[in-house]
């Protein structure tokens, strides 16, 4: 029988038993806890750009090529390739010993449907089969490349690290439409994907993959080098919420928050057991993305005079970032990557002259009509984007009609190309990683293909030839020379605006070493302490 | 008592139906393209259309609800947009940290409320019945996240005696339960508590001085039995009807509890998918959860009848 005095003692034996030391989860040293920015909706990582599903594509998945600290594509899958005198035919050979997670071997022929299927995703892939004859499978470990011109950057986009990457799956998962995601996830990487414990929104865990074969040779860097898994099982919790995502860390519930708030930095800085290392030397870069179909951003000449008032440094210090965090003076690629150039950015410099401006957009032909900014309400860093944007289009004379919104309704409504009158646009802010910015071929919002660009949709004839150019060049310096004059006609058509490049550190424990560079991977990286 | 229930359960599924009708209706009418948002960035206008055609969306209005309640009546509540997973999986996988919550928080709210509301009515103008007014106001007052932010500092981080976020399962780990369940049910139940507190309050106010009570004393009997047996057992059906209408309450405020703690429930579901403007989960969770509030409520009123025989006629 339940007694009153029977109630007090077990509710103090309870009490007593939550008040013991290490009552609360800790961590377990041989999985590895890690928070992503944003939640693992689509695992399918060439339907979707998004950055979260690249990250979980790398464990899942592996590719034929990876890239090394100084960008340049190192043999991944394969053993090493063979290239004819003139270009037009590459072969490869896979590493022997290569398995899916299903533990069927990995062929030539995975390869191929492979990449048909990211090639419909994927404009570097576009480029590089609309460059071939053929894609086939030589036997079970060679893949053959027969070009009709020579795509002297086959490696490169074979090991590409910006959205999509080419990922290698089964054969029979890359016959998969390529607009439809593909529902089951077997890879060859080095982790595999535990699909019975993934909930939606809330958590996604891998197991390590004991049939994986790391190269023998090489050092880790990047994509590229041994991949060897030291952890059994890696967790993914999302946690939408910042602050319980940083006390978590704080707690030791969590080993590796991958985006820390920004203004709770300095409390992770403060504890000694938290490190706070920079993962991607690319940072990020914020753009404007004017609407080039509709008035008044399809005239160049107004987009120029925007241009010219633009300070990069007043647009990163209102999203927040500390003067060590944020980079002005940002061209059409990241700065201290291969591609980075000043060439024509000078058009910065000194004080901005709105005066000047205003008088040349009514020149233009601005007729004071409303210009649709599509503000957003989260997060914090497009908000702060969007709202300096529009206070400075306004200081330009515009007529900005703000409207905002979430963000998920920025990107519904930024694919609409009816008239800004009629529920479409004129402005939007975003930014992308540095990663997918490193060079012409992946770079979206420099394309100017017309309605088949990224949404804004310019027209840059020069531009797409100089893309072009770029893509048939070999040699790293005149590829920069590309590189240079693709900036300065960037300038002159103006697809977009860069409004500077700012870096965002992990968070992790101290105890946590070997993080690669570029992206959240997970080989290589080790607790201290564990066998 | 049978009779009463089978006509409560018929009452109940007109409003049903209605719910769902509502639902669609106003999934049907919101705007966005579920084709589109499927297809992705790359897709071109003819993909999304051909897309469209597979998924039925260019069919009319009254024949895509037919079919909807159909497979709703079967069991299949449709197809995440994003994720390709039925949305019956998606409840699944989250109900029990969802039900957890509430029930816990139920619970706690309960504990509290009913016998502090029945202390401050035993002696009006008391000390309890003062702190009950006050925790009232308090209760009320303090946004769910200002509660839940003050307890995960207090005893998550500085005492380290709960986790700061997360969800496990009774049934995996009891003691790993507790530790993830109490704070977030905790802060969840506070206007919950303060609410059943004001109504037992008011109720037994109401009781307590009718004649029955006074007879109870005169005859003899203790306080204690004078207050549960002939008080609280006769104010219990206002407070179980205002304690099952406070499951919307609950499962409002699960929405801010679940994401301030990180637990994969319901609510951040809905908002997720609100979010992405994926419908059939938005769909499907706002039915399953209306189609609880009626179970919830039939369950009250049944309760209520079996409790009071007046209700009953």
């Amino acid at each position: 029988m339940l007694t009153r005095r029977g109630m007090i003692g077990g509710a103090a034996a309870l009490a007593g038993a939550m008040a013991l030391p290490g009552c609360a989860p800790r961590l377990d040293g041989r999985v590895l806890r890690f928070v992503p920015q944003a939640d693992l909706a689509s695992l399918d990582p060439i339907w979707t750009t998004a950055s979260v599903t690249r990250t979980h594509g790398y464990m899942v998945y592996d590719t034929l090529f990876g890239i090394d600290a100084a960008f340049r594509p190192q043999p991944q899958m394969i053993e090493g390739f063979e290239r004819d005198a003139d270009g037009l035919r590459w072969t490869m050979r896979l590493r022997p010993g290569l398995r899916f997670h299903d533990g069927e071997p990995v062929r030539a022929r995975d390869c191929v449907a492979s990449l048909e299927r990211w090639s419909h995703r994927d404009a570097m892939g576009q480029a590089l089969f609309a460059a071939a004859d053929a894609v086939t499978a030589q036997g079970d470990r060679d893949l053959v490349f027969r070009l009709k011109e020579p795509f002297p950057l086959l490696p490169d986009a074979l090991g590409k690290l910006g959205v999509n990457v080419p990922f290698i799956m089964p054969e029979r998962h890359a016959r998969t439409s390529p607009f439809v995601q593909v529902s089951e996830m077997v890879g060859s990487g080095p982790y595999r994907f535990l699909d019975g414990e993934r909930i939606v929104g809330a958590r996604a865990a891998y197991a390590r993959f004991d049939g994986y074969v790391p190269r023998a040779a090489g050092r880790a860097e990047w994509t590229s080098g041994p991949k060897h898994a030291r952890f059994d099982r890696v967790e993914w919790t999302v946690i939408p919420d910042p602050a319980t995502a940083s006390i978590a860390l704080r707690n030791r519930e969590i080993d590796w928050l991958e985006v820390p708030s920004i203004d709770l930095l300095p409390l992770i800085a403060g504890d000694p057991a938290l490190a706070l290392p920079e993962i991607d030397p690319t940072g990020a870069v914020a753009i404007l993305r004017p609407n080039h179909l509709w008035p008044p951003f399809d005239n160049p000449a107004i987009r120029r005079a925007v241009l010219r008032v633009v300070r990069q440094d007043g647009f990163m210090a209102a999203a927040g970032f500390a003067r060590e965090a944020r980079r002005s003076g940002v061209g059409v690629f990241p700065p201290d990557t291969p591609l980075a150039t000043s060439a024509g950015l000078d058009l910065w410099q000194g004080e901005p002259d709105f005066d000047r401006a205003r008088a040349e957009i009514r020149a233009a032909g601005y007729d004071g009509g409303p210009v649709v900014v599509m503000g957003t309400t989260d997060p914090p860093i497009l908000r702060a984007l969007a709202e300096v944007g529009a206070d400075l289009l306004r200081r330009c004379g515009f007529n900005v009609d703000y409207q905002v919104m979430d963000w998920n309704a920025v990107i519904q409504r930024r694919a609409r190309r009816v008239r800004p009158s009629e529920g479409g646009w004129n402005v939007f802010f975003t930014h992308w990683t540095g990663l997918d910015l490193l060079n012409p071929a992946g770079h979206m919002s420099l394309r100017g293909n017309g309605e088949k660009a990224w949404f804004g949709w310019p027209t840059a004839p020069r531009l797409e030839a100089l893309r072009a150019q770029w893509m048939r060049e070999a040699d790293p310096a005149a590829q920069k020379r590309i590189a240079e004059q693709i900036q300065l006609q960037a300038l002159e058509d103006v697809p977009y605006i860069p409004l500077g490049q700012f870096h965002m550190p992990t968070a992790c424990s101290r105890s946590l070493s070997g993080l690669l560079h570029g992206l959240p991977l997970f080989w290589n990286v080790e607790r201290a302490g564990n066998a | 008592m049978l009779g009463y229930a089978l006509r409560r359960v018929a009452a109940s599924v007109p409003v049903a139906f209605c719910v769902a009708l509502f639902v669609f209706a106003l999934l049907y009418l919101a705007p966005g393209d579920p084709a589109a948002l499927m297809a992705g960035d790359a897709a071109s206008p003819a993909d999304i259309e051909k897309l469209r055609a597979a998924l039925g969306l260019d069919r009319p209005f009254l024949t895509r609800f037919v079919e909807w309640l159909w497979r709703i009546l079967h069991g299949d509540l449709g197809t995440s947009v994003f994720t390709g997973i039925p949305v019956a999986t998606l409840i699944g996988q989250r109900v029990l940290a969802t039900f957890s919550l509430m029930i816990v928080a139920l619970l706690i709210a309960s504990g509290i409320g009913v016998p502090m509301g029945a202390l401050a009515a035993y002696r009006p103008g008391g000390a309890a019945d003062r702190a009950v007014m006050v925790g009232g106001v308090l209760g009320f007052s303090v946004p769910v996240f200002v509660t839940g932010y003050l307890l995960s500092y207090i005893f998550a981080y500085r005492l380290g005696w709960f986790a700061v976020q997360g969800f496990v399962s009774p049934f995996a780990d009891f003691g790993g339960f507790l530790r993830t369940i109490l704070l977030p049910a905790a802060s969840l139940a506070g206007a919950y508590a303060a609410l059943i507190a004001r109504i037992t309050r008011a109720t037994m106010l109401d009781v307590l001085a009718q004649d029955h009570v006074r007879t109870a004393r005169a005859k003899g009997l203790g306080e204690a039995r004078v207050v549960i047996v002939h008080g609280l057992s006769n104010a219990a059906a206002p407070i179980l009807t205002v304690m099952g209408m406070g499951a919307a309450v609950l499962l409002g405020g699960a929405v801010v509890t679940e994401t301030v703690f990180g637990i994969p429930g319901l609510g951040r579901l809905t908002v997720d998918a609100v979010l992405r403007r994926d419908y059939p989960v938005i769909q499907g969770v706002t039915l399953f959860l209306a189609f609880i509030f009626v179970a919830v409520n039939l369950g009250v009123d049944l309760l209520c009848a079996a409790i009071d025989p007046r209700v009953r006629q």
